[in-house]
């Protein structure tokens, strides 16, 4: 079975965000970028259905600037077959990415796709729910553990009440949540072993995908911010001060 | 402009969450209809007609829909879409489950976790962890929302909506539901609670949770957790708080052994007032906590509970 696993480039989920000042958006100039942590599950989990055998070959795509093929070396240092690198340099939104991704579906013939649940950055956990709609495939979301057998993927899932478990027909879309499992380091030799794994260069152009914007960022602005308060003594104290003086209890 | 709003419910009764979404679509249009749709659902039916504000309720009473799966709430949820200039859900895990497929179907981007509406195709949502509030104008022919329901208010009741049914989601559907696990709590629920108590990392254990289990009973509190204390499997998953788990945003917060990590701030920081106990005075959740005790969690909680029994708690 071929796996696909797409991943994105964004700001290291240990940066904190700054607003630029034109309140155009956030400034990622000279800011650590890494893979979307959501991603790392999912390329761990293709590597170890290849070490398990139910993984015959593993793909990762990302779709992003030239510096997108850092995050593809990545996944490939992490054990995946092969990386596709979609070049641009627009920040398209999930909809345009999961049409992207459905036109290399449909060249790829994968049986299964992992995804992260969302991307760190825009936090709009779509992409994954479009791509299966494009497809018409089935979905398994915020995946807590997953397991094959035959022709069927039997998904635990993360839930507001606790876990779910529901059985898909393959193919079927997979997006992974935090617990699924613990990615990989890759180690020094795989990472020499990833510079020479092919990538496919491919433009948004080359699958015939009209990627333009549906949303118009009109601005983007600081949080309101929250004010430090005061340190309290000692317990009996805390007790005062949420009863008598902020009145929540 | 016609808006359906996806109600919340678990085929017995109608979840708040659907009252503080109907808020949200309120400030896109005013022709707002209710969608309840699952399996036995009459009585969150009747519910559904009593929200303020509320057109008409339709409902789609069905097997498959029982536990709301992606592809069938798709398949009921598209046709409709033919009447409405929009569709909008709380984004509780059930809903951004198959919103995404909705809007894909539509070809619309959707606009997720608003915590502003401010008009028919002007929304405010947060990006990166709650760092920055994107305000984004759709020009898309339909709107596909999901709601942040921490930051509306509920629709109250009196209304008196007529319940119209609808017919069945046309399968075959190739996903089904197997079990469920859901965690047993007679205590509020952690999205609506007035007052949350969560331990992190620093409870060192599941077992020493039972130290904040007395606090919470005392104050009627939910119980959440970091994703440290949920991965090292102290407490359940629907536990987690923040960026990549649930957001609160009760009129109580308070952290216990809890560092204030960015994520774990996402999901939290909207709350009216906040309390940290942590020993590590330089931990960054004082720097959002109204009320800051710089102590072992091991002493401070037994006092605490202590002096709440003392005032009359
Ligand atoms: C993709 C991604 C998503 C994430 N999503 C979330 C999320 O949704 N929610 C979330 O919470 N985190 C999330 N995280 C994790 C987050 O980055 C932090 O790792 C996590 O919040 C830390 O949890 P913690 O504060 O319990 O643990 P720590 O950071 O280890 O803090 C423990 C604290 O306990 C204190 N402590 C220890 N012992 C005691 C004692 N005896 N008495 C008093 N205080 C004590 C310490 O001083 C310390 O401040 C995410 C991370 C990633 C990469």
């Amino acid at each position: 079975m071929k796996v696909l696993v797409p991943v994105k480039r964004v700001l290291d989920y240990n940066v904190k965000a700054r607003v630029k000042s034109d309140n155009s958006g956030v400034d990622l100039a000279n800011v650590k970028m890494s893979m979307n942590p959501f991603d790392e599950i999912s390329v761990e989990q293709a590597v170890k259905m290849q070490e398990a055998g139910t993984a015959s070959e593993t793909v990762v795509v990302s779709i992003g600037p030239s510096k997108a093929q850092e995050t593809i070396r990545t996944g490939l240092a992490m054990g995946m077959d092969r990386g596709i690198h979609v070049e641009t340099d627009e920040d398209l939104e999930p909809l345009a990415i999961a049409k992207i991704l459905k036109a290399i579906c449909d060249e790829e013939k994968p049986e299964l796709v992992i995804l992260g649940k969302q991307a760190i950055d825009n936090d709009y956990g779509a992409t994954g729910g479009m791509l299966a709609a494009l497809l018409d495939w089935p979905i398994g979301s915020a995946a807590n553990s997953m397991k094959l057998a035959g022709s069927d993927m039997t998904v635990v899932k993360e839930v507001d009440g606790g876990l779910q478990t529901v059985k898909l027909t393959m193919p079927a879309i997979v997006t992974t949540d935090l617990r699924l499992n613990e990615p990989r380091y890759a180690s020094l030799p795989n990472i020499m072993k990833a510079k020479k794994k092919p990538i496919d260069a491919k433009t948004p152009a080359d699958y015939g995908v009209d990627t333009k914007p549906r949303l118009k960022t009109v601005k983007v602005t600081e949080p309101e911010a929250r004010k430090a308060g005061i340190k309290v003594e000692d317990a009996a104290q805390l007790v005062d001060k949420l009863k008598n003086e902020a009145g929540v209890i | 402009m016609a808006i359906l709003v996806i109600a919340e419910h678990d085929n017995k009764s109608l979840k708040d969450a659907t009252h503080k979404t109907v808020t949200a679509a309120a400030k896109m249009g005013k022709d707002v209809d209710l969608l309840v749709a699952g399996k036995g659902v009459k009585d969150v039916a009747a519910e559904a007609a009593k929200v303020a504000g509320v057109r008409k309720v339709l409902t789609c009473d069905h097997a498959t829909l029982e536990r709301q799966l992606a592809e069938s709430m798709q398949a009921v949820i598209v046709p409709l879409m033919d009447g409405y200039d929009a569709v909008v859900a709380p984004d509780t895990t059930t809903h951004k489950n198959y919103m995404p497929r909705v809007a894909a179907k539509l070809d619309v981007q959707q606009i997720s976790s608003v915590t502003g509406v401010e008009g028919a195709d002007t929304f405010v949502r947060p990006i990166y962890a709650g760092n920055a509030m994107a305000t984004v104008k759709s020009s898309d022919a339909k709107k596909v929302v999901t709601v942040r329901t921490t930051a509306f208010a509920a629709a109250g009741d009196g209304g008196s909506a007529s319940v119209e049914a609808i017919g069945d989601p046309a399968g075959p559907f190739k996903s089904e539901y197997v079990s469920e696990e859901l965690t047993k709590s007679d205590r509020p629920e952690l999205t609506a609670a007035k007052v949350v108590i969560s331990g992190g990392r620093g409870m060192g254990s599941g077992e020493n949770f039972k130290l904040i289990e007395g606090i919470a009973d005392k104050l009627g509190a939910a119980m959440g957790a970091s994703r440290a204390a949920v991965d090292a499997g102290y407490v359940p998953n629907d536990w987690q708080v923040g960026q990549t788990g649930k957001a609160v945003a009760p009129a109580l917060y308070i952290a216990v052994g809890i560092s204030g990590a960015i994520q774990h701030l996402a999901g939290m920081k909207d709350s009216k007032v906040i309390a940290a106990i942590n020993k590590d005075e330089d931990a960054p959740i004082f720097q959002v906590a109204d009320y800051g005790l710089v102590a072992d969690l091991f002493k401070a909680l037994p006092e605490f509970e202590a002096e709440l029994e003392k005032a009359g708690y």
